[in-house]
Order: C-alpha cells, then sequence, then structure tokens
C-alpha cells in the first residue's frame, strides 16, 4: 500500500521540473508544455488528497471532480493559446521566446 | 523433481498462477488475431475479386490459401529502405505504436459469458483477458491515442506527400472521434454502466429474441442512429473506404505511409486490419447483442441450438467435395482434410452437448463480427472515396449533431421509462 | 515490497524520466512525446489510487486530444531544434538553483506534514463513476456549466485567430 505522502512528493517534483523547463527553455511551444506539466502535477496532487479521505466523507470524491475542470480548462488554454503562438511565429518568424519581448515587431 | 512439481503447483494456485494465466491467454489471443488478420486480407482480396467478376488469388495454395504466408514472406525479405534526413526514434516508433495500440484494445472483448469448464490451477478460465469497469472508456482512449501513429509517421518521413497524408489523416480521426464517443452514449445509458459485459446483459434476448438488441431495443429505446453514427465513424476512424483519401494511391501516391517498406509496412497493414475488426466487435457488444442469439431462450426454440453444427457440417462437406475435384495435387490433398476437420468438429458438436452449449454464445459473437467485416470489405469493394472537405463536413456538420440530439432522446426516453 | 508499492516506484520513475527528458531534448517533438510519456505515466498512477474514470479522461483528453494539437502545431509550424541564445546570464545560473529550492521547500513540506494525512484503509478502491456524475450535476453543476462556456468562448477565440486577414 502507498503512503498519500509518496504521491505529494512526486507531484512537488514533477512541478519543479516543470518550472525548470520553464525557465530554461527558449522554444515557446516547450514552454506552454511545460505549463501543461505543472498542471499535470497539480492533479496529481489533487486525485491523491481524494484517495487518502475515508469513504464516509461526503466531499471523497470532490478532488477527481476538480480534476476534471483542471483537464477542461487546460483544453481551452491550449487551443487559444495555439493559436496565438501560430499567429507570433508567422509574424515574428521565429519560435524563440527571447525574440518575442517586444511589442514592436 | 516431484518436490518441484508440487512447488510449482502450489505458486501457480496463489496470485502467480493468476498472472501465468492471463500471459497464456495474452500470447494464444496474439497467435488467433494474427491468423485472423491474415486470413482477412485473403477474404478481402477473395470478396473484392468477385465483386469486380475476376477471381482473386488462385494460385499460391489451393484457392490461394496460402497467399498471406507469401505476402509475410515478401515483407520480411524486402529491402528496409530508411530515407535520409528523418528523425530515426520517431520514424522507428510510428509503426509500433500504431500497431500496440491496436493490438491493446483486444484485451477488453469479451468473448463469451461462461467459464471454461475447468480451472487452471484453480484460477477460472474466463473468455476474456480482463474484463474492468470502464471497458468502453479503455477503448476509447486506445483509439484516441491512435492518431499519434499516423501523425508521428507522416511528419518523420521528411518528405511532402507523407506530411500532408499525415496532417489530413489525423485531422480526420480527431474530428471522427467525437462522433463516435457520442454514439455510444445512448447505449452507455441504456445499460447504466461502461462496462462491456454489463451492456451485452442489458441486451437480454432470452424473451424477446433479437428485439432486445440495442438497435431495436424493445427494452428501452431503439438505438438505429446510434449505430449508423457509430459504423460510419469507425469506418471513418479506421481511415478505410469511403474515407480513405489520406492513404488514397491515386491522391497521395500512399499517404503516411509511403516512406515505410517490408516489415514496418507490414505493422501499419496489420494495425489497420486488427482495428477493423476490433470495431466490427464493438458493434456487435453495442449494438448487436453481443453473443446473444436472435431466437428466444423458450423451450419451442431450442432446436436453434444446433445451428453451429447445421452451418458447419454442410460447409466441410462441400470442402471435401470442392477439394476431391480440384486442379492440382495439394488442392486434392490438403482441401479434404480442411473439410473434413470442419466436419468433425461439426459432428462433435452435435455428439457432445455441453460443447454445444458452451460454444453458443461465442459462435453469436464472432458470426455477427464476421458479418460486419464482411460488410467493410463489400463497401471496400462498391462505394467511391470522399473527397477531403466533403469528409470533414460530415464529420463536424453531420454526425456530431445527429448523436447529440441522439442522446438527448435517450435521455429522455430512458428518464420517462425508468420508474423511479 | 508490496506489490501497488513496485508498481508505483516505476510509473513514478517513469514520470520523472518524462519530465527531465521534456527539459533536456532539443527538438520540440522529442519534448512532446516526453509529455505524452509522462501523462500516461500519470494516468496509470491514477488507476493505482482507484480513480479509473479520471484515469480514462485524462488519457482521452489530455492525451489524445490536447498533446495531439500540440504535435500538429509543432508540424505546422516546422518548429526545429532549438538555436542557443545567450542572452540571459540570469536564467541560466540563477535559474537550476532557484528551481531546485522551490522542488526542496514543497518536498520538505509535504514529508514533513504528511504524515498527518491518513492514508486509505482500503487501498485502490473504485471510485464510482455514477457517484462522480451525480455530483457534478447537483454540488458542482454552476462549474459545469461556466466551464462548458468556457469551452465555447475557447472555441470563438480559436476560430477568430484562425481567420486570415482580410485584406
Amino acid at each position: 500500500m502507498v503512503p498519500t505522502q509518496y504521491y505529494l512528493v512526486l507531484s512537488a517534483i514533477l512541478f519543479g521540473l516543470g518550472v525548470a523547463a520553464f525557465v530554461f527553455r527558449r522554444n515557446v511551444i516547450t514552454i506552454f508544455m511545460s505549463i501543461e506539466l505543472m498542471l499535470n502535477a497539480v492533479n496529481l496532487s489533487f486525485v491523491a488528497f481524494s484517495q487518502s479521505m475515508p469513504a464516509t466523507n461526503a466531499h471523497k470524491l470532490d478532488g477527481q471532480l476538480f480534476v476534471l475542470f483542471v483537464i477542461v480548462v487546460a483544453a481551452a488554454e491550449a487551443a487559444v493559446g495555439l493559436g496565438i503562438i501560430i499567429l507570433t511565429a508567422r509574424n515574428r518568424q521565429s519560435l524563440n521566446v527571447e525574440r518575442v519581448d517586444l511589442l514592436k515587431l | 523433481m516431484n518436490g518441484f512439481i508440487s512447488h510449482l503447483t502450489s505458486t501457480l494456485s496463489e496470485g502467480t498462477g493468476f498472472w501465468v494465466l492471463t500471459f497464456i491467454k495474452i500470447l494464444l489471443l496474439l497467435f488467433i488475431v494474427l491468423t485472423v488478420n491474415a486470413y482477412l486480407t485473403w477474404f478481402e482480396r477473395k470478396v473484392v475479386a468477385h465483386m469486380q467478376s475476376r477471381i482473386g488469388p488462385h494460385r499460391v495454395g489451393p484457392h490461394g490459401l496460402l497467399q498471406p504466408a507469401a505476402d509475410g514472406l515478401k515483407f520480411l525479405f524486402k529491402e528496409d529502405v530508411m530515407p535520409a534526413g528523418v528523425d530515426k526514434f520517431v520514424y522507428l516508433l510510428a509503426p509500433f505504436l500504431a500497431l500496440t495500440l491496436s493490438l491493446a484494445s483486444l484485451a477488453v472483448i469479451p468473448f463469451g459469458p461462461q467459464p471454461l469448464p475447468f480451472p487452471f490451477f484453480g484460477h477460472q478460465i474466463n473468455l476474456w483477458i480482463t474484463n474492468p469497469d470502464i471497458g468502453l472508456l479503455i477503448l476509447f482512449a486506445i483509439t484516441a491515442l491512435g492518431v499519434y501513429g499516423v501523425a508521428l509517421a507522416g511528419w518523420a518521413s521528411n518528405s511532402k506527400y507523407p506530411l500532408l497524408g499525415g496532417l489530413r489523416s489525423s485531422a480526420q480521426m480527431v474530428s471522427y472521434e467525437l462522433a463516435l464517443t457520442m454514439s455510444v452514449v445512448g447505449v452507455v445509458l441504456m445499460a447504466n454502466s461502461f462496462s462491456l459485459t454489463d451492456i451485452i446483459n442489458q441486451q437480454d434476448s432470452s424473451k424477446y429474441g433479437f428485439l432486445g438488441w440495442n438497435i431495436i431495443g424493445i427494452h428501452s429505446f431503439t438505438q438505429v442512429v446510434g449505430f449508423l453514427c457509430f459504423f460510419i465513424s469507425a469506418i471513418a476512424e479506421t481511415n478505410r473506404v469511403p474515407f480513405d483519401l489520406p492513404e488514397a494511391e491515386s491522391e497521395l501516391v500512399a499517404g503516411f505511409h509511403t516512406e515505410y517498406s517490408s516489415f514496418k509496412f507490414a505493422m501499419f497493414f496489420i494495425a489497420e486490419y486488427t482495428s477493423m475488426i476490433t470495431v466490427s466487435a464493438l458493434c456487435t457488444i453495442l449494438f448487436f447483442g453481443g453473443w446473444h442469439s436472435p431466437f428466444p431462450a423458450a423451450p419451442f426454440w431450442h432446436f436453434t441450438h444446433y445451428l453451429p453444427s447445421v452451418t458447419l457440417l454442410p460447409f466441410g462437406l462441400w470442402v471435401i467435395y470442392d477439394g476431391i475435384k480440384y486442379e492440382t495435387i495439394w488442392g486434392r490433398l490438403v482441401l479434404p482434410l480442411i473439410g473434413a476437420v470442419i466436419t468433425a468438429i461439426g459432428a462433435a458438436l452435435l455428439i457432445f452437448p455441453a460443447a454445444n452449449e458452451f460454444i453458443q454464445a461465442p459462435f453469436w459473437l464472432l458470426g455477427k463480427v464476421f458479418f460486419f467485416l464482411f460488410f467493410y470489405v463489400w463497401a471496400r469493394g462498391t462505394l467511391p472515396r470522399f473527397r477531403y472537405d466533403q469528409l470533414m463536413n460530415i464529420g463536424w456538420k453531420l454526425l456530431l449533431p445527429v448523436s447529440i440530439v441522439n442522446v438527448i432522446i435517450t435521455a429522455g426516453v430512458v428518464l420517462l421509462r425508468t420508474k423511479p | 515490497m508490496s506489490a501497488p508499492l513496485i508498481i508505483f516506484f516505476v510509473l513514478a520513475a517513469l514520470a520523472v524520466i518524462g519530465a527531465v527528458s521534456l527539459i533536456l531534448q532539443k527538438h520540440p517533438i522529442h519534448s512532446a512525446l516526453s509529455l505524452i510519456v509522462v501523462m500516461v505515466a500519470l494516468a496509470g498512477l491514477y488507476l493505482l489510487m482507484g480513480a479509473e474514470f479520471v484515469a480514462a479522461v485524462q488519457i482521452i483528453v489530455y492525451g489524445g486530444a490536447i498533446m495531439v494539437l500540440f504535435v500538429l502545431v509543432i508540424m505546422l509550424l516546422n518548429a526545429g531544434e532549438e538555436e542557443r541564445t545567450d542572452f540571459s546570464k540570469l536564467a541560466k545560473f540563477g535559474g537550476l538553483p532557484l528551481a531546485l529550492a522551490l522542488t526542496g521547500l514543497l518536498a520538505a513540506a509535504m514529508v514533513r506534514h504528511g504524515s498527518s494525512i491518513p492514508n486509505l484503509e482500503t487501498p485502490g478502491a473504485l471510485a464510482p463513476t455514477g457517484q462522480l456524475s451525480t455530483l457534478l450535476f447537483t454540488t458542482f453543476v454552476y462549474p459545469f456549466e461556466l466551464t462548458s462556456f468556457l469551452i465555447l468562448v475557447a472555441i470563438m477565440g480559436a476560430l477568430v485567430l484562425a481567420q486570415r486577414e482580410k485584406s
């Protein structure tokens, strides 16, 4: 049987790795993917807390429902964000985030 | 030696025996499915040929029965070309992914309700590999991941036509996935569960026969619309005619698998035919009563239990008769042998009533799956293919709204019919 | 060393390897494939915890739709390998220690106070999907309707962004 702490520590490690990817990578699509990694880490801790509650608790399944909402919001954000990325890449001819740091072209 | 055997027996009757049994079942199912795949290609070539007033494979073995073996050997011995400039890891990953996902979806398909009458060291041998509570969702998850095989194959080939074919094909698969999942929600509402065995059990046909199947749905509501949406979306998902523009020979050379030769192309091929088998099995399970016979279970209809023997015996005798008069020597030797085996199985079913009762459920399931496979091949021989914009129009503007309306109406009828 | 613990360590190692590979790979398509590996490993962990519906939704929506969108965009934009730039020294030398510090802080907080979180008596008990859906439509109906509205807004936004310029 796996203690709940193990899941939470794994979630913390994944979140830290997501932050590291966000800081280090220069490609704007990879940075966007690191945001998805951070959201996944948070989902893991939601489900870990949900399964740690006793079955008699009325709020036991709330964590899993939150995960569904997080997934839906991530989907909506990915759709619009990738649209913006495509347009920006066409305008600036580059996917490097350091060339997109001025409002002027 | 005796100590070793008793130690083995005692280990196998505990938890590890379950894993060993599952492993054996997986190997057996893989072997059977790969053979069925090979002979499905033979069947397709023969049927399409007869529809076009020609004969089809004829020379390699009697009635062309060794043609799949010849094709397999050809695939193995062809030169394995890897184009320059490809991303090697993704290029090799794509067919592997497609094949693995196709074969993995067979793990949740149930083939019969009763376990085998003899246990395996104390473990019951069910006629399925696993029966999870969310079996249907697992099938959809595997279908959703199947897009990657096509998209990555198209991209990794470092060439224009495969890239276009791969992009078009993956866009088509993602569009029809929505209609696929929505058209099944009506069935799930009626069965109140995602488990495939629960869905089959809900279509209980013991009183009304085939009227209990979901396609007529005397227990709840007819799912004709759902079935049509599901079948059309499934043909589009598996990239078959009439939705095979992305891999059509006259349009895009060969679409996303242009740059794949020999065994890698064979992997895509096997993946496509295996997903055909999975979709046909899903159609029968969800809409056509699975393993239920179309006749009611009342004692008056008991004579229909002899249908397996009644179909196998004359077929075996006909194969023997055809083999005796065949042109080549091999045909005169092998065909009567095959016919004798089929006749023996038919006779054994008549002699042993216990085996006959056991074989009823798998017989009806496999018969219906065979009918749907024939329908797939029939569509391939008959229909022209859709243009890409027509294809996307059908997926988004026709099938998705129709399946959503089907869900709403089915939900309403189920609500009215359930007693509070 | 029980079987669930072994499965947990295998899946956790798979997830961490995928995440590290996301950072270290040069080509964005390899990063996308590593992220898919992470998501499938996390779906396996959800199954281990008994949340089977969430695991299926994770693979269908995240792995089968969102990541397909990422992969298609990478193919469309023909994203090549990353070029090496030397613009920001702060990110290069300050980034790794700070990220490690964040991870260490979170993990230490979990370990120190984690023993007060109760462990489940029946581990891996399956969460019934019917109960989830009842909860979704009774207690959580307001967030449900809001998220469906959010998806509609996202569809409209994506359509507007994809339009060609009217010249």
